[in-house]
């Protein structure tokens, strides 16, 4: 299904990341925004609040993040496609209703436009330290979508993607910026609409009486039902069947949350996007994300200047985590080095799927500014003095 | 109407269902979590049982979206007072045009009798074990002050005059409210030794005042004296959040801006304008 031209604004702008985010989500279809004001975060729902009455649309803001969280998903069973916005602390307050989303397979996007914390931390300043809380915040066991763009331009292509992704899976999709690129104004290319494909939500089509909501059908994820087309179906937090009503015992759990888990898991190589540079023979990779990976490249150019053979894989999508791939380069390089906005978040994923087949280091940083290239560049070349393991 | 569920209270509202010419496809339920969290459980409507206290913003956004939807929000006190206040304050601020039926048992009953917002000082609780020292909220007179448009009170005594509070606020533009209060006997009425079920079903018989458009400020309850019951609030011509949003506009953009004027999000509502006047 091709974008519906209402809502993209074709052409060359030059535009942050947050306003590019908000861009992406209108060319994705995205009609509704429940929202709380945080820095650095609030341009994208201030944006959305001046387009959207020329759409035909609504921006709800709620009195709470906690509201927020949960307005977007009703929004989402009357027939909308949703997001909420936010950054750190109201991230935080979040974090039930991703619960709710993940239990209920309510298609839904959250932006959390990272900043330092933890606790009001750092309001104007970056940080990536939020990546396990995305992957992990609510209790019990799910699988989860987290994409994390580092540019204007990919605020608004992928948000695009996470929209899509968002309603393919059924799954809240988490869409991890950082104040830097939210912040960082710059080109943004937006083409016409019907160059941009939607991913259209399944509506089951058939009859009332046939239907179940929570059916395991072949591809794991179950239809929808349109509300108030006479389907009266049930939805609810709780451990529940097919039917979607409470059932709860060890087997319905069984059944539910490996579903829950699978659907993600089966489908890791549509989900997964890298980019990579330069990987063919060197002897150091650099697995980064978000801005992180913009300064990174000025410190692999000086490392090649160097004769250091380095190359790139640049996470687009953080959750679900990239195993396999990782686990085959550990075996092609010497090194891989992770440098982050964070204690070392990302790195303990790495080092998990590495199974140590090479040497990993970490390039941690608390946030309030990016790294300085020279840290990673001497990583890189640190990376590049381990011992051979091919 | 089926349901599996005989308690007076969904009775009333399921007759009053059944009464109301409305679509009964274009009617759903949304409750939190406790006793009353339930309820969306055991109707046969579109029903969504959510997380805990927050039960309105759900309803808020699920109208929004779908606004010719009647949205019926089913919680208790703990779910509607206690942990989603903030919510209930702000949804009739904003006339959300949503109707709320609160089962008001004066305590958290699903996890063991604990205190909750309303409940009345001197009551013994399991978190409360030497009686509540706190005032309690006096809902309809908070409902009231943040501007709902229809509030009454009955107990699950008042069959009649309840199913009658919901015929009338299902047809009810805006923010309604109806307060039941409803014996908690196995938890509130043992600790405080106020007798079975049937004693406190006397209890509502006898010693409540039945006082329509009574003065929301002489409402409160307390732990065994006499309150009073009745319709306090009725108001006519309030518009909802919707309706206000949509006539704002109209007058805030001029008519060469390409506005578009909100009406709903679900597919059909854009073909065929749910929110035109």
């Amino acid at each position: 299904m091709k974008s519906d031209p209402r809502g993209v604004l074709t052409g060359v702008h030059y535009i942050d990341g947050d306003h590019a985010a908000c861009e992406g989500a209108l060319a994705a279809g995205c009609r509704y925004v429940a929202g709380y004001p945080i820095t650095p975060s609030t341009e994208v729902v201030e944006r959305f609040a001046m387009r959207i009455p020329h759409i035909g649309g609504i921006f709800m803001q709620m009195e709470d993040e906690i509201a927020s969280s949960i307005a977007l998903q009703g929004a989402v069973w009357g027939g909308a496609k949703a997001m909420t916005v936010t950054s750190g602390p109201g991230f935080s307050l979040m974090m039930e209703h991703i619960g709710l989303a993940v239990m209920t397979e309510t298609p839904c996007v959250f932006v959390n436009v990272q900043r330092g914390g933890p606790s009001t931390g750092l309001p104007t300043l970056p940080a990536q330290s939020d990546m396990m809380q995305a992957r992990w915040g609510s209790h019990g066991d799910y699988e989860i979508i987290a994409l994390s763009p580092n540019s204007s331009q990919e605020c608004f292509d992928l948000m695009i993607t996470a929209f899509n992704l968002s309603e393919r899976f059924r799954v809240p999709v988490m869409f991890m910026m950082d104040e830097c690129v939210g912040h960082m104004t710059e080109k943004v290319v937006i083409p016409e609409a019907d160059k941009i494909e939607i991913f259209e939500r399944k509506y089951t089509k058939k009859k009332p009486s046939e239907y179940k909501p929570y059916e395991p059908v072949k591809d794991l994820i179950p239809e929808m039902a349109e509300i108030g087309k006479g389907y009266k179906f049930h939805i609810t937090g709780l451990t529940h069947d097919e039917r979607g009503y409470p059932a709860m015992n060890e087997e319905n759990q069984h059944k539910l949350v490996s579903r829950l888990m699978d659907k993600i898991r089966n489908y890791k190589k549509e989900i997964i996007m890298i980019e990579e540079d330069g990987l063919n023979n060197a002897d150091v990779a650099v697995v980064s994300y978000g801005i992180t990976s913009r300064i990174a490249e000025k410190a692999m150019i000086d490392a090649r200047k160097m004769g250091i053979k380095v190359g790139k894989a640049r996470l687009k999508t953080i959750w679900p985590f990239a195993d396999e791939y990782i686990n085959t380069l550990s075996k092609k390089v010497k090194a891989i080095v992770v440098p982050e906005l964070n204690a070392g978040q990302i790195v303990r994923e790495v080092e998990r799927a590495a199974r140590g087949n090479c040497n990993i280091i970490s390039v941690p940083h608390f946030g309030g500014t990016v790294h300085k290239p020279e840290v990673i560049l001497a990583a890189i070349k640190e990376g590049a003095q381990s011992g051979n393991n091919r | 109407m089926e349901t599996t569920d005989k308690h007076p209270l969904n009775n009333a509202f399921l007759n009053a269902l059944d009464k109301s010419p409305m679509d009964k496809n274009k009617i759903a339920i949304v409750s939190g979590i406790g006793c009353t969290g339930r309820v969306a459980g055991y109707v046969n409507l579109d029903s969504f049982h959510t997380t805990h206290g927050r039960a309105l913003p759900f309803a808020e956004g699920l109208k929004a979206a779908s606004p010719d939807t009647k949205v019926v929000v089913f919680t208790g006190d703990g779910d509607l007072m206690s942990i989603g206040g903030n919510h209930f304050i702000h949804a009739g601020r904003k006339n959300m045009d949503l109707m709320v039926i609160c089962v008001n048992n004066l305590n958290y009953a699903m996890t063991g009798g604990q205190v909750s917002a309303t409940t009345p000082q001197r009551a013994i609780t399991a978190t409360a074990p030497y009686g509540s020292f706190c005032e309690p909220f006096n809902l309809p007179f908070l409902a009231e002050t943040v501007g709902a448009v229809y509030v009454a009170r009955w107990t699950v005594y008042h069959v009649r005059e309840m199913q009658k509070a919901m015929s009338e606020a299902l047809n009810k533009k805006g923010f309604s409210f109806i307060e039941i209060m409803s014996p908690c006997p196995t938890l509130f009425e043992r600790r405080n030794k106020m007798g079975s079920a049937l004693t406190r079903m006397k209890f509502y018989k006898e010693n409540t005042k039945v006082e329509n458009n009574a003065d929301t400020r002489n409402t409160k309850i307390s732990l065994n004296d006499p309150f009073t019951v009745g319709k306090f609030v009725d108001i006519e011509g309030k518009k909802t959040y919707l309706e206000a949003m949509n006539s704002y506009y109209d007058e805030a953009f001029q008519s060469d801006d390409e506005y578009m004027r909100y009406r709903g999000l679900a597919q059909k509502n854009y073909e065929e304008g749910c929110l035109n006047d």
